[in-house]
C-alpha cells in the first residue's frame, strides 16, 4: 500500500469556506513530512487487502504555475485572471495572488481555463480494449450470472490503446467496471489514468474497490436461455440469493475473526467481495436504468444493509430523483443517449438537471471510448439543456458532474474532484472554456505529473500498440 | 380560407442569416410563402398579414441534412421487430429500397428535428450491396409527404463488415461487387436472352440486376462505406473502371490520401467524433474531417446514431475544434450534402425558390449554449414538441401528476 499524505482536515475546512473569494488559499500543512497514511479504506477482514497491492508511484515534477486562466475549482468558485501552484502532487495554492517559487515551471494560461481531472466512473478502458477484437474482450465473466468472484483488474490491458485519447480529454482518473451481462459482475479497478506497464502501478492508493451490479434487459438475454435468470423478478432472486449466501460467509469470518476458535473457514471468492459490499467497504456500482428497478434495488439494499453507492445509466433517475436524494445514492448518466434498447426509451436532455434539482448527486460518465474523451461536452450539453428548461444548473455544478461528484462515488472526493489547496494535483488546462464544443484539454496533470501536452510531442502518449500504426510505409 | 392562405407566407425577420450559397447577412429577414423560400435579404418587402417571426439577435440557418443513419427504419435498434433497415439472405440487396419501411410516426424524428435536423438519409443495412437509401424530410404523416428523393444512392460496402460476402477476404469482396457489377452490365444489354435463358448464370437476381442499372449508367451514385485506406482505393479504382458516380462513407483513414480522393472529384461523408481504432481503420483520428477538407475534399458531415442524429451540431463542432473552418462546417451540414445526394437545386442553402428548411437559432447552432427557437419544414413551422418534452413536463415536479 502506497501511504499518501492525510488532507482530509484541511479539506473540511476549505469546503465549509466554499465563498467565491478570489484570493489565494493556501493548505495547512504544506509539509510533505506529515506523510501519514490514510488510506481511504481497506478491507477488513485483511485477509485481501495486502494482496494484489497498488504499485503507484508519484512521478517527480518541479513545482508548476498556471497563471492569469479562469480556474473553475469545482468547489464553488470560477476564478478570473486565476493561478494555481501544484507542487510534490499537490496543489498548494488557488487564487488571484499565488507566488511561484522560483524552480517553478510557469505556463502561461491567459485566454484558457483550468479545471480538476475528469473523472469517469464509468469505464471500460482496457478490460474492452481496441481494436476490439475477441482477443481483447475481456468485460464479461458471462459464464454464470452471479461473478462477484472476478476482478476487472485482472483484465485490464494497460497497452489499450484507448487510453491516451482518454488522457487527450482530460481523464485523470477511471472505474474501469466489468461488463453487464451478470447480475453481480465483480470488482471494480478504480485507477490513474497515466502511461504504465501494469494494472498494479495504475491503481489508486486507498480506493475503495466497486462492486459492478446490472439491472433490467442485459442479464435476462445472456443467461434467459442459459438457465436464468430469464425475468426481472429472477434478477432479484439472483442478487438475493447471492447476498444470503455472503451474510452467512459474513458472520462466520466475523466470529472466527473475533475469536480464531478451531480452524478458520474456508475462503470463497464470491462471497468474500460480497461481504465487503455488507460491511460497507466495497460500493456497489449498479447498471440500472428504469425507475421501478432503481426503487426495486434500494429496497434490496435495505433488506440486506448496505448502500448502493450509484446507479449507473440511470437514464429514469429523474422520475425517481426524490428516492435517490432521500437514499444519498447517486446518479452516473449520459447527457443524451437514448432509445438504443427498449429500458433506455425515457431518456431525456435533462436528466441531470432534474436530479441536480431534486438534492441528490449528479454524474455525467461515458461507458463509451469516445465518450470518455468529452465528458465535458456531454455536461455542458446536460447543463445547458437543464437552463432551457428553466432548471437553474451553475457552471459549477455542471463541471462537478465531472470532477467531484464522481470522486464522490468512487469515496475520493477527500482526495481529488476539485482544485483545493492540499488535493492531489490532478488539473486539466483547456484552450477555452470546457463547456464549450470549441475547447480542448491543451494541457494534462495527474498528480503533477505532465502526462499530456498538446503543444509537445514529447508529452504525448501512445501505448505498444500504437507503434509503427502510422500506416504505410512512405 | 383568406386566413389560411396568408398563414403560408412567414417573414423571419432580425436575424444574422447563414444562407451557406453566400456570405453571412446581419439584420436579415427570410421570407416564406407556400413551402418554399420567397427571399432572402435586408430589403425583403413584409406582406400585409404574413406571419412575422423575430429572429432579432438570433441565427438564422438551413436546416441540417445528415447522410447516415435510419431515421424511420428502427424505433429500438435492439429490439429487432422494430428495425426495417435490411432483407435477411442476400449479401446482393441492390433492388431492396428502404422507403416503405420508413414509418412516419417513428417517435425519433420529433425528437431530432426540434433540434435542428430536418432532412436525413434512411439507409439500409446489410453486406456488400445493403440496397437502396432514400432522403426524407422529418415531417409529413404519409412516407410520400417525407420523400425528397426515392433513390438517392445505391450502397455498397467495402470495410471489413463486407468480408463474409466476399469468402473471408477484400479481394473476394472486390471481386463479387465487379461480378456483380459486369452481369447487370450485361443483363442490361441482354435482357432478351435472359428472359429466354440464353445467357449463362449471372450472380444476381434480375431485379437486383435491373436496379444497379442507373448507378452503370452514371446516374444514381454509388456510396460505398469504406475505411482503410487501401479499402478506399479499392472503391475508387472500381469507380474508374465502371464509370460509377461514387460517394465514400466513413473514410476513416481518408486524411492520407486526400489528394488521390480530389484528383477522383469523389465526395466523402465523414464522422469527426470517430476515433477508435480497430483492424477496419487503425488510422482513424479526430483530424479526418478538417484534413480532407483542406486537402480539397467535398465533404459532409455525418452523425451515425440515429437516435441522436441531433448531435450532428456536436459533430460539426468538434470538426471545427479540430482544424475544420466553421463555413466549411456549416457548409458540410447543409449545402455541401445536398450537393451530394443531387438535391442541392431544392435544399441546403437560403435562396429564393429553395424548399423552406429553416431553422431560427439561439446563437452559434454548433454550442451547447444554442437552443433552437423554431424550425421550419417545407414551411411549416415545427412543433417543439416529442415524447421527450413531454416526458420532461411529466416529471419535472415529483411525484409526478399522471
Amino acid at each position: 500500500m502506497i501511504m499518501r499524505r492525510s488532507i482530509a482536515p484541511v479539506l473540511a475546512v476549505l469546503v465549509a469556506a466554499g465563498c467565491a473569494s478570489g484570493t489565494a488559499r493556501t493548505s495547512g500543512s504544506p509539509s510533505p513530512a506529515t506523510t501519514a497514511a490514510k488510506p481511504a479504506t481497506q478491507d477488513t477482514s485483511g485477509r485481501i487487502g495486502s494482496q494484489y497491492p497498488s504499485t503507484y508511484t508519484r512521478h517527480p515534477n518541479p513545482p508548476v504555475l498556471i497563471r492569469n486562466a479562469t480556474i473553475m475549482t469545482a468547489a464553488g468558485q470560477e476564478i478570473q485572471g486565476g493561478s494555481i501552484l501544484f507542487k510534490d502532487g499537490r496543489i498548494v495554492a488557488v487564487g488571484t495572488n499565488v507566488q511561484a517559487p522560483s524552480d517553478a515551471t510557469v505556463v502561461d494560461g491567459t485566454g484558457k481555463w483550468v479545471t480538476p481531472g475528469v473523472i469517469d466512473v464509468h469505464s471500460h478502458l482496457g478490460v474492452y480494449a481496441a481494436p476490439g477484437t475477441f482477443a481483447e474482450s475481456d468485460g464479461n465473466e458471462a459464464t454464470r450470472p452471479v461473478t462477484a468472484e472476478v476482478w476487472a483488474e485482472h483484465s485490464f490491458w494497460p497497452q489499450d490503446p484507448q487510453i491516451p485519447l482518454a488522457i487527450e480529454g482530460g481523464v485523470t482518473t477511471i472505474q474501469a467496471l466489468p461488463g453487464s451481462a451478470n447480475l453481480i459482475g465483480g470488482r471494480s479497478a478504480v485507477l490513474k489514468l497515466i502511461p504504465a506497464r501494469t494494472v498494479q502501478e495504475m491503481k489508486f492508493p486507498g480506493a475503495h474497490y466497486g462492486l459492478k451490479m446490472a439491472c433490467g434487459e442485459n442479464p435476462k438475454r445472456v443467461y434467459g436461455q442459459r438457465g436464468g435468470p430469464s425475468t426481472r423478478m429472477g434478477n432479484m432472486a439472483g442478487y438475493r440469493e447471492a447476498f444470503i449466501a455472503a451474510q452467512g460467509y459474513r458472520q462466520k469470518w466475523d466470529k472466527w475473526d473475533k475469536d480464531h476458535q478451531g480452524d478458520p473457514p474456508e475462503r470463497n471468492l464470491r462471497n468474500e467481495t460480497l461481504a465487503e459490499v455488507l460491511r460497507g467497504n466495497i460500493y456497489v456500482q449498479n447498471h440500472c436504468y428504469r425507475a421501478d428497478e432503481m426503487a426495486q434495488m434500494l429496497d434490496l439494499a435495505r433488506e440486506f444493509g448496505f448502500k448502493i453507492r450509484a446507479f449507473h445509466h440511470a437514464v429514469e433517475a429523474y422520475k425517481i430523483a426524490d428516492l435517490l436524494a432521500r437514499d444519498g445514492t447517486a446518479a452516473a448518466m449520459w447527457s443524451d443517449w437514448w432509445g438504443f434498447k427498449e429500458e433506455a426509451m425515457d431518456g431525456i436532455h435533462e436528466n441531470a438537471a432534474l436530479v441536480e434539482q431534486a438534492g441528490a448527486k449528479a454524474d455525467i460518465h461515458s461507458d463509451d471510448p469516445g465518450g470518455i474523451q468529452r465528458l465535458n461536452q456531454e455536461a455542458a450539453k446536460a447543463m445547458y439543456a437543464g437552463r432551457r428548461a428553466g432548471i437553474p444548473i451553475t457552471r459549477d455544478q455542471a463541471v462537478r458532474w465531472f470532477t467531484a461528484n464522481p470522486a464522490w462515488i468512487l469515496g475520493l472526493d477527500s482526495i481529488v474532484g476539485t482544485l483545493e489547496p492540499g488535493k492531489m494535483a490532478d488539473v486539466v488546462l483547456w484552450s477555452g472554456d470546457p463547456l464549450s464544443v470549441y475547447a480542448r484539454a491543451v494541457q494534462v496533470y495527474n498528480d503533477g505529473w505532465l502526462v499530456y501536452d498538446r503543444n509537445d510531442p514529447t508529452h504525448q502518449p501512445k501505448t505498444d500498440f500504437t507503434l509503427g500504426q502510422g500506416g504505410p510505409q512512405q | 380560407m383568406i386566413a389560411f392562405l396568408l398563414a403560408q407566407t412567414i417573414a423571419i425577420t432580425g436575424g444574422t442569416v447563414y444562407p451557406v450559397s453566400g456570405p453571412k447577412i446581419e439584420n436579415a429577414t427570410v421570407l416564406i410563402r407556400d413551402g418554399r423560400i420567397a427571399a432572402v435579404g435586408t430589403s425583403v418587402a413584409v406582406p400585409a398579414g404574413a406571419t412575422r417571426i423575430d429572429a432579432s439577435g438570433k441565427w438564422v440557418t438551413p436546416g441540417f441534412l445528415d447522410g447516415a443513419g435510419q431515421m424511420g427504419l428502427r424505433e429500438i435498434s435492439a429490439v429487432n421487430n422494430t428495425n426495417e433497415s435490411s432483407v435477411s439472405g442476400d449479401p446482393v440487396a441492390a433492388s431492396f429500397n428502404v422507403l416503405e419501411g420508413i414509418n412516419p410516426a417513428s417517435t425519433l424524428i420529433a425528437v431530432n428535428r426540434i433540434e435542428g435536423i430536418t432532412t436525413t438519409l434512411a439507409v439500409p443495412n446489410g453486406s456488400l450491396i445493403l440496397g437502396q437509401a432514400v432522403l426524407i424530410d422529418l415531417d409529413g404523416r404519409t412516407i410520400e409527404a417525407m420523400r425528397v428523393k426515392s433513390p438517392a444512392a445505391m450502397v455498397a460496402d467495402l470495410s471489413e463488415g463486407s468480408k463474409d460476402a466476399g469468402g473471408g477476404s477484400r479481394a473476394g469482396v472486390a471481386q463479387r461487387l465487379r461480378q456483380v457489377l459486369n452481369d447487370a452490365r450485361e443483363y442490361g444489354t441482354r435482357r432478351a436472352d435472359f428472359r429466354r435463358n440464353q445467357i449463362q448464370n449471372l450472380s444476381a437476381s434480375a431485379a437486383d440486376l435491373e436496379a444497379l442499372q442507373p448507378v452503370l449508367r452514371g446516374e444514381l451514385p454509388l456510396l460505398v462505406i469504406a475505411n482503410r485506406r487501401s479499402d478506399i482505393e479499392t472503391a475508387l479504382r472500381i469507380a474508374k473502371e465502371y464509370k460509377l458516380k461514387l460517394i465514400l462513407a466513413g473514410v476513416a483513414e481518408g486524411w492520407m490520401i486526400p489528394d488521390e480522393i480530389a484528383a477522383a472529384g469523389v465526395p466523402v461523408l465523414v464522422e469527426p467524433l470517430d476515433n477508435i481504432p480497430s483492424y477496419d481503420a487503425l488510422g482513424i483520428r479526430y483530424e479526418n474531417a478538417p484534413l480532407l477538407a483542406k486537402g480539397g475534399v467535398k465533404i459532409a458531415l455525418m452523425e451515425t446514431a440515429t437516435e441522436n442524429t441531433r448531435d450532428l451540431r456536436q459533430e460539426a463542432g468538434n470538426a471545427v475544434a479540430s482544424g475544420m473552418t466553421w463555413d466549411q462546417a456549416l457548409r458540410a451540414v447543409t449545402l455541401t450534402p445536398a450537393e451530394i445526394f443531387g438535391v442541392a437545386d431544392r435544399y441546403g442553402s437560403l435562396e429564393a425558390g429553395k424548399i423552406a428548411n429553416v431553422v431560427v437559432w439561439t446563437g452559434d447552432p454548433f454550442e451547447f449554449s444554442t437552443g433552437v427557437d423554431h424550425v421550419f419544414i417545407r414551411g411549416r413551422d415545427i412543433p417543439l414538441r416529442s415524447r421527450q418534452t413531454e416526458l420532461l413536463e411529466r416529471y419535472r415536479t415529483l411525484p409526478p401528476k399522471y
